[in-house]
């Protein structure tokens, strides 16, 4: 498999804390990733700086097969290049319809002109309607937004970057706050989405994490610290000291 | 000259020890026509021998003489003074009589004499035993600077017993010496004696000695002291060049398009000049040609074309001649002016620099109260400049009923505090509090009350401004010299602000409120759970921002006037401020504060007639700052710097 | 299309029906039909707040929709004034200066008649020269140009600065008030070229109609003005239903999502901030020739912040609110100051509105935007709901 999105040998320093130290990380195309790493172990950070919202101190993030460096693209560049990014707060529009959020999402030309310009099309309603039914909210699509319920919002919020069509996913807590039976909802409709990009899921909670079944990649003090099977990377002692001795949130 | 020069030794050296045997009548009675109607030119006569006479009784003489109170006796045509109705004896001082208008003639020297005698009464006076009159003697001579009182001072100055009065006049006769000093050394040597003066009397007496008279020759001549030559088009501008030239008839005048335009009035012949029909004259192109044809018929003088006068310009010499002939002179007078401005330019930035820093301090007292509500915890009051009035109208109102200005600041600094702490707490329980989440609503909501407030301010006390004095021993300046200067109000604005900053930076660093305010502006849910009460913190934090808002009123209010808008006028620089300093940071408020006033000098410095544009070019400089640094001089993270 | 459009959005429809009727009402009623029920006065100051709803439409779309509160559009407003007063003043100026050079001996140059204006226009500012900014001053085509061309590249150029450097949130708004304010204290200049603090004034007077009356020029303008309000309304109508309309809303409510969706932020608020302010100054050059003097006062900060009140007491996000607002507040605001509501006898007091119009207004915002937040608008949203 060829990598989509390598990071290495980043750093970037808050006011002399350092959030992430010399982290080096890769992604592969089609792959389903989880991030797992007690508070304060750059997660998010990581996140910040592949989404262009941090610059680093120093270190590359290239991406795709033509090797272009993230660094110095704006936000919507970086999205526009295949990025998409899900929030740990469920950030819908909530004053607009699903279907509205979700058209906004739907890959067309982003420019204000085309964007004024633009008339709905039956292509279009199919692909919000193929979205809506993968994320479950097919009957939802002419609520508002801000009617939904928590998980459905998390759901609507991973369906809009569906909508993108990103090559890498990047999803933070998506679980939280869940009911069982929304988290295991929530498993599938990542699991389906990985089989044809990349997802890399940001998470806390170990039984979602082992119930995605997937890499694992233990983030600590700004940089890997274990990599691997849930199994392999939970039996490694390091990553138990630091979980333990920190006392896991 | 020599005259003079007798008359003050005569004056100083002996006039109370040599006996005279003239009374004073009889020298008037010599004089008797000049006297009684005197004339710009026969009045030196009698001055010349009043002064010769050395009598002390001549000095009031000439004072009576001066205030038209010299009257001459029609019966023995004897000189009296005569003050209301009685008649004084001139040499004996004493009453004699009663005035009888019909029986006295009375002397009325115009103005020129009374000028002259004003002058002869100077050189009695350098030496008068008033020390009242003496001063007065000096600054008279200071007003005039004439060349004739640089001897009879220099000989004053040696008898002269008070030593202030003594250095004034030494530094006058300094001044009267570089201008009219006998000889070139004297001169010189004096105009060197003043180069460290900054004084504005003395940079004009140099100017004076280097005063200059534009010429224009073929050559330059010789034996005048040139200043300097002048290239026309570059030192002066081509048509002044020009109108030199024709002044000194060195180049007929020029034809301009007035006087074209009257020229074809002039030659108008049924409906055309020159051939030309004079419906068509409506371009200039089309009025030079008319005009040629007249020029060419004879009937106008040619038209002066921009080549001839190339041609007139370049073959003269356009310079400057100092009227002073002598080139030393000049060179020791433009040297000292130099090096008297140079010092001058460093001493204008450092009085800027004050300036400066008093404006300043103004914009640091009124926004560091902005800076807690608004940077630290991060609502826009929009009232805040109309809690700068309330504290000043607090400080104008205490005035009304406590008389003694000390006393009445000293109440109204935390009567003010109070009020605006109550009005500031008041708002944040009724108002701010519930609109914590919704920054732009609060903006408005505040915007509200700021324009019901001013209103109100205007209902109660009036469009007019109103004074808030200070007290007396505020009034006045520290002088450093004749530059530098820096009024007392301002002084105590300075260090208002300084004390302050000192106390806010205490009250946030040092006390428990200080330490539950950072708490709740880092992390207010983890300081809610560890026990602090939020809306206690907010609560109290606004009432602290406002209340340092009254205070910053009094102290604005001392120095500018008191009025319903004049916290309006404050706003928005005051937000400059705080954003241009960096948002919750009380050293970023200090900084930003110091950006803007010195700034703001600094720009009018820079175009002295126009204090309106200076302050757009302000603030277009502080947007374009914001562009480059949008966090402020001085960054911080918090609740307010969060996106 | 547009069928679709105005059957979606049946409140357009409704809108222009209604602002149509009241056109055809004023003008019946006016003095140019005769029955002079509304005196011209009177039809100058309804076709003036016309003018002010358009600008309120566009600061809704600004504030309301895209949630940048500018506190700088009536200095837009201002500057197209300032643009197409400068024709009226020139050209006015001009037939009055021909006239009297016309008896002269010989006919006059072209740079005695632009002289002899010059004088008449900077005599007050003591000057007789014309500054640049006059040079399309002559034309009026390229001054109607210049009235969509400078606010709406001032727009431009301010709003790449501060969007470009994510100034949001109050900072922007403080920003634009520093703009407000920076331009108007430069217009109160002598030398700014517009006649410092005397403002352009005469503009009732339109060149080359010296003879029709105010009664049908008031009317004329009364219909330019709605016919505005009108084609600007509908044409904001239809941006902020689309996608658009989307677009900007998200922006308001969650700008990070919408650039991580893709979007540049920027240029949408870029968009939305100059289309708006070419907006609001076509509004301010229908607006001053209605005033008949425009001066820099009107430019004042305070004037932008009175729109942000008039928006919001019409309720944000719904642009027939901005119109009501604006309508609603002036029109009061006209009426308590101008003396025309009844003083309060309290006994101990009597209360002149003249004096406590500003107190009301000031108090009743704080209690609309506590209590109100929706403004009028939120009213009929209601009614509406509880019929459907």
């Amino acid at each position: 498999m060829s990598t989509l999105l390598e990071v290495s040998g980043v750093s970037v320093t808050f006011d002399g804390f350092r959030a992430i130290n010399n982290l080096s990380i890769q992604f592969a195309e089609a792959e389903l990733r989880a991030i797992i790493g007690p508070n304060g172990a750059g997660k998010t950070t990581f996140m910040d700086i592949v989404t262009g919202k941090t610059k680093p101190d120093e270190g590359t993030v290239v991406w795709g097969e033509r090797n272009i460096s993230l660094l110095g693209m704006s936000e919507s560049q970086i999205a526009m290049e295949g990025i998409g990014r899900k929030f740990q707060k469920p950030t819908v529009f909530e004053d607009q319809t699903v279907r509205q959020n979700l058209a906004m999402a739907l890959k067309n030309p982003r420019g204000p002109f085309s964007v004024l310009m633009h008339k709905k099309t039956k292509t279009n309603a199919a692909r919000i309607e193929a979205i809506a039914e993968q994320i479950g909210l097919a009957d939802q699509l002419r609520r508002t937004a801000g009617e939904l319920s928590h998980g459905q919002k998390q759901w609507l919020e991973i369906g809009m970057l569906l909508a993108q069509e990103p090559r890498l996913l990047l999803v933070d807590e998506p679980a939280a706050g869940m009911t069982v039976e929304e988290r295991e909802k929530t498993t599938d409709i990542l699991r389906e989405a990985a089989k044809t990009r990349a997802v890399v899921v940001v998470e806390h909670d170990m039984e979602f994490v082992r119930r995605l079944d997937c890499k694992v990649t233990v983030l600590h003090e700004g940089s890997v610290l274990a990599e691997g099977s849930l199994n392999h990377v939970t039996s490694n002692q390091t990553v138990i000291d630091v979980y333990l001795g920190r006392g896991h949130a | 000259m020599l005259r003079r020069l007798l008359l003050a030794l005569t004056l100083c050296v002996t006039p109370f020890a040599s006996v005279q045997a003239q009374s004073l009548q009889d020298i008037l009675q010599t004089h008797a026509d000049e006297v009684l109607k005197p004339g710009r030119r026969s009045v030196g006569v009698v001055l010349d021998d009043l002064v010769a006479s050395g009598l002390p009784q001549a000095v009031t003489f000439l004072e009576a003489w001066r205030d038209r109170e010299i009257v001459q006796r029609d019966a023995d045509g004897l000189f009296f003074k005569a003050i209301e109705a009685d008649l004084i004896d001139l040499d004996t001082g004493d009453v004699i009589g009663v005035a009888d208008n019909n029986d006295l003639t009375a002397s009325r020297p115009n103005g020129g004499v009374r000028r002259a005698i004003g002058e002869a009464l100077v050189q009695f006076q350098l030496s008068d035993p008033d020390i009242t009159k003496r001063r007065a003697a000096v600054e008279a001579i200071a007003r005039g600077m004439e060349a004739s009182q640089l001897e009879p001072l220099q000989a004053s100055i040696e008898g002269e017993m008070d030593p202030t009065l003594k250095a004034t006049k030494i530094r006058l006769a300094g001044m009267l010496s570089a201008r009219f000093g006998g000889t070139a050394e004297t001169r010189i040597a004096a105009i060197n004696d003043l180069a460290g003066d900054l004084s504005v009397d003395v940079r004009a007496v140099l100017n004076q000695v280097l005063t200059t008279t534009p010429s224009v020759a073929t050559d330059l001549p010789d034996g005048r002291n040139i200043a300097r030559v002048l290239t026309p088009g570059i030192d002066l501008a081509e048509d002044d060049a020009y109108s030199q030239l024709v002044a000194a008839d060195l180049a007929p005048a020029l034809i301009d398009a007035d006087a074209v335009r009257a020229a074809l009035i002039e030659n108008i012949t049924g409906d055309t000049v020159g051939g030309f029909p004079v419906s068509a004259l409506n371009t200039d192109a089309a009025r030079a040609q008319a005009y040629a044809a007249l020029a060419e018929d004879g009937l106008v003088a040619p038209l002066i074309t921009a080549e001839i006068k190339t041609t007139a310009l370049a073959s003269h010499l356009f310079f400057e001649t100092y009227d002073e002939p002598n080139a030393d002179i000049t060179d020791a007078a433009k040297a000292a002016l130099d090096a008297i401005e140079s010092k001058v330019a460093l001493s204008q930035a450092v009085d800027l620099g004050l300036d400066a820093l008093s404006l300043a301090s103004i914009y640091f007292l009124a926004a560091i109260g902005l800076a807690i509500t608004f940077g630290v915890m991060g609502v826009i009051n929009m009232a805040h400049g109309e809690f700068i009035m309330m504290g000043a109208y607090t400080g104008f109102v205490v005035q009304l009923f406590v008389p003694d200005y000390t006393l009445s600041i000293l109440i109204a600094l935390p009567l003010a505090f109070a009020v605006t702490f109550g009005a500031g707490v008041a708002m944040e329980r009724l108002v701010i509090r519930h609109l914590y989440h919704r920054p732009l609503e609060t903006l408005l909501a505040t915007f509200g009350i700021s324009i019901a407030l001013q209103q109100l301010a205007k209902n109660i006390f009036g469009t007019q401004a109103r004074p808030l004095t200070s007290p007396a021993w505020l009034d006045g300046a520290l002088v450093f010299n004749d530059v530098i200067a820096i009024s007392y109000i301002r002084i105590a604005i300075f260090v208002m602000a300084l004390i302050f900053l000192g106390l806010i930076l205490y009250v946030l660093n040092r006390t428990r409120l200080g330490l539950e305010v950072r708490a709740v502006t880092q992390n207010p849910g983890m300081a809610a759970s560890m026990g602090i009460n939020p809306d206690r913190i907010n609560m109290l934090t606004f009432g602290l921002g406002s209340g340092i808002a009254g205070i910053a009123g009094v102290a604005i209010g001392l120095y500018a006037k008191v009025t319903s808008e004049m916290g309006a006028d404050y706003i928005v620089q005051s937000f400059m401020t705080v954003v241009v300093g960096g948002v919750g940071n009380v050293w970023g408020t200090l900084a930003g504060a110091s950006l803007i006033g010195f700034l703001q000098k600094g720009i009018e410095w820079l175009n002295p007639s126009n204090t309106l544009a200076a302050q757009t070019y302000m603030i277009l400089f502080i947007i374009l700052f914001i562009q480059f640094r949008p966090k402020g001089i001085v960054a911080q993270k918090g609740r307010a710097a969060a996106d | 299309m547009r069928n679709s459009f105005i059957a979606q959005n049946p409140s357009v429809l409704w809108f222009l029906m209604a602002l149509a009727g009241f056109t055809l009402g004023v003008t019946l009623l006016s003095e140019a039909t005769g029955i002079a029920f509304l005196s011209t006065s009177f039809v100058k100051t309804l076709g003036k707040t016309l003018c002010l709803c358009l600008i309120a439409v566009a600061m809704d779309v600004v504030w309301g929709y895209c949630g940048i509160l500018s506190l700088g559009h009536f200095a837009f407003f201002g500057l197209g004034g300032y643009a197409i007063g400068m024709w009226l003043m020139y050209a006015r100026t001009e037939v009055i200066v021909l006239e009297s050079l016309a008896g002269q001996a010989l006919p006059a140059t072209p740079k005695e008649v632009s002289d002899a204006i010059g004088n008449q226009i900077f005599g007050v500012v003591g000057s007789s020269e014309f500054p640049w900014i006059w040079a399309f001053a002559d034309s009026l085509f390229l001054q109607l140009l210049m009235v969509v061309l400078v606010p709406g590249l001032l727009a431009l150029v301010f709003g790449w600065l501060a969007f470009r450097s994510r100034v949001t949130g109050v900072y922007l708004s403080i920003l634009t008030q520093a703009m407000t304010l920076a331009l108007s204290l430069y217009l109160f200049q002598n030398d700014s070229g517009l006649r410092g603090n005397n403002g352009l004034s005469g503009l009732q007077n339109i060149p080359g109609f010296e003879d029709t009356s105010q009664a049908v020029i008031s009317i004329v303008f009364f219909w330019a003005s709605a016919l505005a309000l009108g084609l600007g309304y509908l044409f904001f109508a239809w941006i902020v239903s689309g996608k658009m309309g989307s677009v900007i809303k998200g922006i308001r409510d969650n700008e990070a999502r919408v650039r991580f969706l893709g979007y540049h932020v920027e240029s949408y608020k870029l968009f939305v901030f100059t289309i708006t302010a070419v907006v609001s100054a076509i509004a301010g050059a229908l607006y001053y020739p209605q005033a008949g003097i425009i001066n820099p006062g009107e430019i004042a900060p305070i004037a932008s912040i009175y729109l942000a009140v008039w928006v919001a007491i019409g309720g944000r996000g719904r642009l027939y609110g901005a119109v009501i607002g604006a309508a609603f507040v002036s029109l009061l605001s006209s009426w308590f100051t101008g003396g025309g509501a009844p003083s309060v006898p309290l006994g101990f007091y009597t209360i002149q509105w003249t004096d406590w119009w500003l107190v009301l207004l000031g108090f009743s915002f704080v209690a609309v935007t506590l209590f109100f937040p929706k403004g009028i608008g939120g009213l009929f949203d209601r009614l509406v709901r509880k019929q459907a």
